[in-house]
């Protein structure tokens, strides 16, 4: 039983066509690595596989929960780190989940400080470490390596397969490399070599592909 | 999981003072009045409701920018629909969220508003009265418009043009009900109504539209 499944899914962005039929299962333990340039579509790949986007073509399925991490840290600023991962934590019903997110991350020790005051490197790990805490089968990581030094991104791929051992999953996009033993690889071209764009009828003009959802 | 949402937007509107500013406006307002029509206190009598509603509409203005737009740009928004939350449920928490931060103090403030202008007691009662069915309808209005120009810079402005002609039933009810008996109080209950129902699916979907 997978876990998310892309059918055919199409993906066009202000008329530009960024991917086209692509098709993927994630199962359980299972890890997807996409890469690609900058504009090649990784982003909304992630987004419409949290079903913020809808494809243009195509279907996403499946069932179990998902955690997403993107660019924003999406933690509240005036927060302590702690208060802020409880929030979503609370929302998960799974408060008891923070600390040990937080140790994952090696955050322990800045669990009292404002998020206002983290480094860059510090609020990605906090943004991962929500992921952590939320218990989702399915993880969606949008570069999650950005801003990372060496021993933190060992934390993440240590982190990641910890999950996967679990029967997670994980679909990671990145332009950065991260270790993932056994990944599937999706590479994305950038959009326009050799495609032209899908919106062909110029009186239509972008909002064409409304119309085939 | 809808009083988190609640408790959430009503401690970011106090801890920014965001909550405080309103409040601030709509004394400000009352307190100009008298500079600007003269120390007639027969005068100010009669016309200060009119001038208290007239204040509590140009206060709901102010919060409009903060409603949405910061949670759809920090990506809050994202994260409460991936959880499975549907727009209009995050909506309606932001509603009820925005109401409980902005109309009490409004309700409050009324109060040293009505001494500066000398208003009768029982023109002070049929105020607050009305601004208690009348402030649902502000804060859908608010809100729903927040929404809609969350993605906008700047849109403060064209946010005060869409709520005003708008909230303009809610005023000539609201004003109207300072003469006395209950058909104005009826209609501004019913508008109040209106507006709180459709607020949580318009502002779901504008929250909806704006992340594609």
């Amino acid at each position: 039983m997978s876990l998310l499944t892309f059918c055919d899914v199409t993906c066009v962005r202000g008329g530009r066509m960024l991917f086209d039929a692509l098709s993927f299962a994630l199962e359980p333990g299972a890890a997807v690595l996409v890469t690609g340039p900058n504009g090649a579509g990784k982003s909304s790949l992630i987004r419409i596989a949290a079903g913020l986007l809808r494809p243009a073509g195509g279907t996403v399925d499946g069932d179990a929960s998902r955690a997403l991490l993107t660019e924003a840290a999406t933690l509240d600023e005036e927060l302590p780190l702690a208060k802020a991962l409880a929030f979503w934590a609370r929302l998960d019903g799974r408060t008891d989940a923070v600390a040990a997110a937080l140790e994952a991350t090696a955050l322990t020790d800045l669990a009292a400080v404002p998020m206002r005051f983290l480094s860059t490197g510090q609020r990605r790990r906090a943004a991962f470490a929500r992921v952590v805490a939320s218990g989702a089968p399915v993880w969606l990581l949008d570069e999650p390596a950005n801003g990372l030094d060496s021993d933190a991104l060992a934390l993440l791929e240590a982190a990641i397969a910890a999950h996967r051992a679990n029967g997670g999953a994980a679909l990671v996009a990145s332009h950065t490399p991260v270790d993932l033993p056994g990944k599937v690889p999706i590479q994305l071209h950038h959009p326009g070599e050799g495609r032209a764009p899908v919106t062909t009828d110029p009186q239509l003009g972008p909002g064409l592909h409304r119309e085939r959802v | 999981m809808i009083a988190t949402l609640i408790l959430r937007d009503i401690r970011r509107a106090w801890i920014g003072g965001g909550a405080l500013l309103p409040v601030a406006f709509f004394l400000l307002v009352a307190i100009l009045f008298p500079f600007a029509v003269g120390p007639n206190a027969a005068l100010l009598a009669r016309v200060g409701g009119g001038v208290l509603w007239a204040a509590a509409l140009l206060a709901a203005l102010i919060p409009v920018e903060r409603l949405v737009a910061p949670d759809l740009a920090s990506g809050v928004i994202d994260q409460l629909l991936v959880r499975g939350q549907s727009a209009a449920v995050i909506a309606l928490a932001k509603l009820a969220a925005h109401w409980l931060s902005f109309a009490p103090p409004i309700l409050l403030a009324a109060l040293p508003a009505a001494a500066l202008l000398d208003l009768p007691s029982d023109t002070l009662i049929r105020v607050e009265i009305g601004l208690l069915i009348g402030t649902p309808g502000l804060a859908a209005l608010a809100l729903s418009v927040g929404a809609l120009t969350a993605t906008l810079r700047g849109a403060g402005a064209l946010a005060g043009l869409l709520i005003l002609p708008l909230a303009i039933p809610l005023l000539i009810f609201g004003a109207g009900s300072l003469d006395g008996g209950t058909g104005a109080l009826k209609l501004l209950a019913a508008v109040s109504l209106l507006l709180v129902a459709g607020a949580p699916f318009v502002a779901g979907a504008a929250i909806r539209a704006s992340l594609d």
